[in-house]
């Protein structure tokens, strides 16, 4: 094609290219999204709107998302990097990499702190306990990490270690179809639980 | 590492391998217009797009012809995209009334999903409107998405055409591919996810209190219509900050296998599309074998590195793989296989934080996007990009016996070499030299957030996945002027730098006449042949790049080992 010719077809390309841009944002952009909203609302309202949990009418959480633990009578999530702590509004990790010296300075101080927290427990200490999640927001622990906080709340709450241990055994997710993922606690879940709330 | 860990594997490997065929047997029906189950509902809005816009769909176009009408769309909805992010304020769906995006980050993100990377230099949840992510965003993921399909299927034409001058329709070839391939996989999709916890609403944000009494804001917006088609279109950008490692984007160990489908499927796909149009399956499986070997061998790598764990934490007296940015709920093999998985194809979804990863196992991310993004690719552009090193392999292999190179009947001369070695050229130049400039200037250095040789893989990862369209991040690279600007440039060029070569060299293959196979041809679907093409691959990449990975994630492996910390 020689220089007219291209020039020519573009012009030409360019008027489509801005009709088809029209056309496909309305549907793609627009249509789709408030079709699918329609639909998922109707057929899974609860997830569509977020999984919210109420407690006695008022919203206390997400199903899904992770929040921040302090008093010792309650199950306690991983470090977070999500602005303040489980900030969902700043999702994201500490995105240190394995040479840095303020991750293994903040890793040995969590560990610390664990062990405060935790003084008559026993067993090693679980990975996931010291390390920030990617999202900063993650609902879950190891079924370890449960069990390593149990005396501290069976003392907290004055009832049987025991009792606390079966209750995360009850509530461990195993792997889906045993395969995928990783076994874990949902905190949250835990917590309601440990208050006698279903 | 266990066999669960890779039981996992072998189960998503399966899935993909079992929807290739009836996947890619449905594509090439699609795009050569015949009838599908799906066409009664679809065809009357595939015909009204065509009028509507003045689109003649029996109008075959040249190589060249093509190649302008994807760039003038392009152009155009970047800067639809580039106004969009500066208007936002002023317009509806914007709930938590986010402000409008500067000058220089509404370039980055244009460029970025103009380019199907989706490199954020933003963070979803707290500075991006409702409508912005999915009549901008979305929008995009489902056309550049598109338009990658268009370009695969233009240069399948290209190879398995005889004396031909046109190549397709862009504008069909891109409606079908949007209408019948991307849209109603989304649909199904996008509902599954939304059971499985994937948020689908307009609310303002949730403000809850804790049964401690701490108070949250739990987010919202139309999220699954948008995750779904961010996998399939390998676009990679995630509604909010944390990408698919997010609860709300990917909230069960089901959903994440379901993503990682996602991404290979069309890949996949289009290796037996591609076998379909040169009327010899054996090709496509050949290409299938070649990708899966380098997937495998990436995920092997990865696994075996961070579930080794880091030795400087364990010094702290704590055992166990490592769990620095990564989720309970996917632990260390699912995480592994996301991260080989999401830069195999040009996605650049995450669903664990890269820049955490141990050095080698940040390393496969970071060399399976340097080969190319190649196993299983982005969508289109895996397969062109794999068919660009197929070319040059026959061309090795025709050196070696002394004969004229040829593929699939079509001699390989000197215009299709050189083409595909500018294809292989252009994307190194691209990545190298910006990573090069930003160690020398203030501004380059300026936004690391890790010292030593990790700081040097930052800005290495950064420019190898703006090239590569790919858009995963070793995150703690933030953005400023000087990276919006050029990681824009860069993500424009590394998209066209490959796609002009690829695409003439369709042209050029499709106006050669097929010359009958003899005994002295050599067959481009056995063993030998995908031996060689992964060595070509691999010699290609390692020549390239291996200095650069040597100064960052190798270095630091070595240091690790010593105890060094920076």
């Amino acid at each position: 094609m020689d220089a007219k010719h291209i020039r020519d077809n573009t012009v030409r390309h360019v008027a489509t290219a801005a009709k088809y841009t029209v056309v496909s944002v309305v549907s793609f952009g627009i249509i789709y999204p408030l079709l699918m909203t329609l639909i998922a609302q109707t057929i899974f309202p609860r997830q569509a709107s977020g999984s919210i949990v109420y407690e006695s009418g008022n919203p206390v959480g997400s199903a899904i998302v992770g929040q921040l633990w302090t008093k010792p009578q309650y199950f306690h999530g991983r470090p977070s990097a999500a602005g303040k702590g489980y900030d969902p509004t700043s999702t994201g990790g500490t995105n240190l990499g394995p040479t840095s010296k303020k991750l293994i300075d903040a890793t040995r101080a969590a560990i610390a702190q664990l062990k405060k927290d935790n003084p008559d427990a026993s067993g090693p200490i679980p990975m996931d306990l010291v390390t920030s999640s990617a999202s900063g927001i993650d609902p879950d622990i190891s079924p370890q990490a449960a069990d390593y906080q149990a005396s501290r709340i069976a003392k907290a709450r004055n009832i049987p270690v025991a009792q606390v241990l079966a209750l995360i055994a009850g509530h461990e997710h195993g792997r889906a179809f045993g395969v995928l993922g990783e076994p874990r606690v949902n905190v949250l879940e835990l917590n309601l639980a440990l208050d006698g709330k279903p | 590492m266990t066999i669960v860990g890779w039981l996992q594997t072998a189960v998503f490997l399966g899935i993909v391998l079992l929807l290739t065929k009836p996947l890619g047997a449905y594509m090439a029906k699609v795009f050569e217009g015949e009838r599908t189950l799906l066409s009664p509902v679809l065809a009357p809005i595939e015909r009204a797009t065509y009028r509507v816009c003045g689109i003649h769909p029996g109008k075959e176009m040249s190589a060249v012809a093509y190649l302008l009408a994807t760039l003038a769309f392009s152009l155009v909805g970047f800067g639809y995209l580039f106004v969009l992010l500066q208007t936002q304020k002023w317009l509806p769906l914007n709930p938590q009334h986010f402000d409008n995006f500067s000058a220089d980050n509404a370039f980055n993100i244009a460029a970025s999903f103009m380019a199907n990377t989706n490199w954020q230099f933003y963070s979803g949840e707290n500075s991006m409107s409702y409508l912005s992510q999915m009549a901008g965003l979305a929008w995009h993921n489902f056309v550049s998405a598109g338009a990658g399909i268009a370009i695969a299927i233009a240069v399948i034409r290209g190879v398995a055409r005889s004396g031909f001058a046109t190549l397709g329709n862009f504008w069909v070839d891109i409606t079908r591919a949007v209408l019948y391939v991307l849209l109603p996989i989304c649909v199904v999709g996008g509902l599954f996810l939304c059971w499985q916890g994937v948020p689908q609403n307009f609310h303002p944000y949730q403000n809850v209190v804790s049964l401690e009494g701490f108070a949250q804001t739990i987010t919202g917006g139309p999220m699954a219509s948008q995750e779904v088609i961010k996998e399939l279109g390998t676009n990679g950008g995630g509604f909010v900050n944390a990408n698919s490692a997010s609860p709300n984007e990917n909230p069960t160990p089901f959903s994440n296998l379901f993503e990682l489908v996602l991404i290979f499927l069309i890949g996949a796909g289009l290796t037996y599309t591609y076998g379909r149009y040169v009327k010899d399956q054996r090709q496509g499986w050949a290409l299938f074998a070649a990708m899966a070997i380098l997937f495998v061998a990436g995920f092997s790598v990865a696994y075996a590195a961070e579930a080794a764990g880091n030795p400087l934490v364990h010094h702290l007296g704590v055992a166990g793989p490592n769990m620095e940015g990564k989720e309970c709920r996917f632990g260390v093999p699912a995480s592994a296989l996301f991260a080989t998985v999401t830069t195999d194809t040009s996605c650049g979804a995450v669903n664990a934080m890269h820049d955490s990863f141990l050095p080698l196992g940040g390393l496969v991310p970071l060399a399976d996007m340097q080969l190319g993004e190649i196993a299983f690719g982005g969508v289109g552009t895996g397969l062109y990009g794999m068919i660009l090193f197929v070319v040059l392999t026959v061309f090795i292999a025709g050196l070696m016996v002394g004969r004229t190179p040829e593929y699939l009947g079509k001699k390989i001369e000197r215009r299709e070499v050189q083409l595909a070695m500018l294809g292989a050229l252009v994307l190194p130049v691209l990545a190298l030299i910006p990573v090069a400039l930003s160690v020398l200037v203030p501004a380059g250095t300026a936004t690391l957030s890790n010292g030593g040789p990790h700081g040097f893989s930052e800005l290495l990862y950064g420019f190898s996945s703006t090239t590569e369209n790919n858009g995963s991040a070793f995150a703690g690279l933030g953005g400023n002027l000087y990276f919006n600007i050029l990681m824009g440039c860069v993500m424009i060029l590394g998209r066209f730098t490959f796609l002009i070569p690829a695409m003439l060299l369709a042209g050029s293959l499709a106006a050669k006449v097929r010359v009958p196979a003899t005994a002295g041809t050599f067959t481009t679907h056995s063993p030998i042949f995908i031996g060689l093409l992964l060595g070509t691959i691999i010699i290609v990449g390692a020549l390239t790049f291996f200095p650069a990975d040597a100064l960052g994630p190798i270095v630091e492996h070595l240091l690790m080992l010593q105890g060094k910390v920076f």
